[in-house]
């Protein structure tokens, strides 16, 4: 006896809609279950999680400083997705963005002026534009595995900022230590509202970006060509479009968002170039992407729910005494959940009861599930 | 605008209650960089935490909380600021990376207590700096290295190239070449803190490049289990890892923070605390060496004696002569290297098979 999963002929369009909710309150319970084996109320374990980052503005405040990069690395990853281009180095990306840009106020430190920080943000987004351009570039050319090329410059590019800020960029003031000098107040993202918390601008960047590559995607040609490619290239080579073009184009895209988000993130939230500047952000936006249904406006919601399970998971390693392990456990459901409930909406589970005499049954799965990794 | 402000006026109250709330208690939080099971450095912060709460008596005077895994870039900021506003007394923040948003967060809370390890940086009255000085424990390794090892050869797994990890690399050949002149120590660079395949790897590949001593400076008990399984000695860190290796260990430098925390949170019962930059070793009993073990006697006799000497202060390990890698001299003859260069140490002394990464 085994489980053959069977392509629906239709989807429910109200299931697509309702599944990331679904995933959420999957989570929500197991979440609560795991808290009783552990030995801890599930209603205050859940409440520190999901409640309590809710309940206090500086809280809020960090909220938005931990979803910025997220939605920004999302929602250029949900156009290398939409065109099945699978880009896993969005970490790598962040990484040389932020390396890109600071160049600027490190080797002009003279130079200080209004003009600084949008020169950092452009040259940020080259950055990761031209990182992400490598994977693509092979991948158009000589049709090699991206999932390979552009994880493994994640590493490449780790170690190009590890040794930049241990040697050319280090601040000769700290004492022989890694980091890079801090930057001047003209190269800082500015702080939304500075009274009440540290947010800075980054937030409303994310989320300008998602609105326009939402009208890529949905209004343009552009957008069409992308999804046509990414759903079935034969078709979209009778209509004319260029499979290696929508690589190139789709990485690039992807690849200056995150680029975008490493620059925000040290000039905002971290004030210089230091060895560790991502928690693996490049990595958990992947969660984001199809939290958000691939879709730039769902990843905003979705970029702040997956925020919020890292701060929920800080408070209630202090509220409740459990380990830091529980939020990598969390997150881990809900990209399971996320992707269960997606396998579930495009296909249907069959069990297959042995039959001796019958020939081998038709292989069981003819086309690969939409939107997995 | 007017719900900020109610927000506002609702988190402030909530913050008075608590404050009152906790007076009869001191609350002591704790940033950790690893997981408090590494058995290494946060391990050993964290016994530290348990050893001062003890200490200053129990869960009635004194409450902990600890965050651990704390990534030291912009997550820094919010753990210590959400410790800040939990009613925290006096907050340690235990890696380098996290200078910069300690400071930060002290500016906007000068009623807490901050204190920093490792670093360098009090910018407020209300943040101190602690460190140890590993590299005298280091040096007794060096010497006990040199009477054990047959090839004439340690390995060295090292972390980052920073001072206080040069430091301990220069001390332990020191050490070594105090008993045999001609003696060379290889390094391996993980990059890393706490990363056992890393680490263990590192110590294959010094292994099959024929050193037969192993010392880290690295958090996991990866390469004391290796040296374990190839039978060659090895040295623990940061705690005590005979258990990793029971025939494998000859010493381990312990890092001994519970006299500290506890003096430092018992200044925050008292009222008394205040700013310091304290850097401190065997003397005062901060760097504490695991009993010698897997050792003939008279090896032991002469790690104890040096040992003796440094806790005295009869002997610095840095004192001249002293050549550095390139053949040029660093000290003369029984002149003495002050804390300052030291503390910002970036170049090997002779006798170092490597070259420091730049």
């Amino acid at each position: 006896m085994r489980l053959e999963l069977v392509k629906r002929p239709q989807q429910s369009a109200l299931f697509s809609a309702l599944s990331p909710f679904i995933a959420f309150g999957l989570m929500v319970v197991a979440g609560g279950v795991i808290f009783l084996i552990l030995g801890k109320d599930p209603v205050n374990g859940l409440y520190a999680y999901f409640i309590e980052p809710l309940t206090e503005v500086w809280s809020l405040h960090e909220l938005a400083i931990k979803a910025a990069p997220l939605i920004l690395i999302a929602v250029g990853l949900s156009v290398c997705f939409l065109s099945s281009n699978w880009n896993i180095g969005a970490e790598g990306q962040f990484t040389i963005g932020a390396i890109a840009g600071s160049a600027i106020p490190l080797y002009f430190p003279q130079f200080q002026n209004g003009a600084v920080l949008p020169m950092m943000l452009i040259c940020g987004a080259i950055g990761g534009a031209a990182w992400a351009a490598i994977p693509a570039i092979l991948k158009a050319r000589f049709n090699t595995n991206e999932i390979l090329t552009s994880l493994m410059l994640v590493y490449v590019a780790q170690l190009i900022l590890d040794w930049l800020v241990r040697g050319p960029w280090r601040d000769p003031a700290a004492m022989s230590f890694p980091q890079a000098p801090a930057f001047h107040s003209w190269a800082i993202v500015p702080e939304l509202m500075p009274m009440s918390g540290r947010a800075n601008w980054g937030i409303v960047l994310a989320i300008v970006a998602a609105v326009a590559v939402w009208f890529m995607l949905s209004r343009t040609l552009k957008g069409f060509e992308v999804k046509v490619i990414g759903q079935s290239p034969r078709a979209g080579r009778f209509g004319g479009f260029s499979t290696a073009r929508t690589i190139v184009f789709a990485f690039l895209v992807s690849g200056a968002l995150a680029g975008l988000a490493g620059i925000v993130e040290v000039s905002g939230a971290i004030g210089r170039l230091q060895p560790q500047i991502s928690p693996g952000y490049g990595f958990a936006a992947i969660i984001v992407a199809f939290l958000g249904r691939l879709n730039p406006l769902g990843i905003v919601a979705a970029g702040f729910v997956l925020a919020l399970s890292y701060l929920g998971g800080e408070a209630a390693q202090i509220g409740i005494g459990v380990t830091d392990k529980t939020v990598r456990a969390f997150q881990g459901m809900l990209l399971f959940f996320v992707l269960a409930c997606d396998t579930l909406i495009h296909y249907r589970v069959r069990l297959v009861r042995p039959a001796p005499a019958a020939p081998p049954a038709a292989a069981p799965v003819t086309e690969t599930a939409h939107g997995h990794g | 605008m007017k719900k900020t402000i109610f927000a506002l006026a609702a988190t402030t109250a909530m913050l008075v209650a608590g404050s009152a709330f906790a007076q009869d208690k001191t609350k002591a939080c704790f940033i950790y960089v690893g997981p408090i099971g590494d058995f290494g450095w946060s391990y050993q912060h964290h016994q530290g935490a348990l050893e001062m709460q003890e200490a200053l008596g129990g869960e009635e005077k004194v409450e902990i909380a600890y965050l651990e895994s704390v990534p030291e870039g912009a997550d820094a900021e919010r753990a210590i600021e959400r410790f800040a506003r939990s009613g925290c007394g006096i907050i340690f923040t235990t890696s380098f990376g996290y200078m910069d948003a300690t400071n930060k967060v002290a500016a906007k809370f000068p009623d807490v207590k901050f204190e920093h390890a490792t670093g360098f940086k009090r910018e407020h009255a209300n943040v101190s700096t602690y460190n140890s000085k590993f590299h005298e424990g280091r040096y007794v390794q060096g010497v006990i290295a040199a009477k054990m090892s047959t090839a004439g050869v340690a390995g060295y797994i090292a972390s980052f190239p920073i001072p206080e990890v040069v430091m301990g690399i220069n001390a332990f050949v020191l050490g070594a070449q105090s008993v045999n002149p001609e003696f060379k120590v290889k390094v391996v660079w993980a990059n890393t803190w706490f990363d056992p395949g890393k680490e263990a790897d590192a110590a294959k590949v010094l292994i099959d490049q024929g050193v037969d001593i192993i010392t880290q400076h690295t958090d996991s008990t990866a390469p004391m289990q290796v040296a374990a399984e190839r039978g060659i000695k090895a040295f623990g860190q940061a705690s005590d890892m005979i258990k990793f290796g029971p025939e494998t260990q000859l010493t381990s430098i312990i890092d001994d923070w519970g006299h500290y925390y506890t003096e430092r949170v018992k200044a925050v019962m008292d009222g008394t605390w205040e700013q310091v930059d304290v850097w401190e070793g065997m003397a005062e009993e901060h760097v504490v060496m695991a009993p010698y073990t897997n050792m003939p006697d008279d090896v032991k006799a002469a790690a104890e004696e040096i040992e003796a000497k440094i806790k005295s202060g009869e002997f610095n390990p840095f004192t001249g002569p002293i050549m550095k890698q390139d053949g040029t001299e660093w000290l003369k003859d029984g002149e003495v290297a002050e804390d300052g260069v030291l503390l910002g140490l970036n170049f090997y002394v002779a006798g170092v098979d490597d070259q420091l990464p730049q």
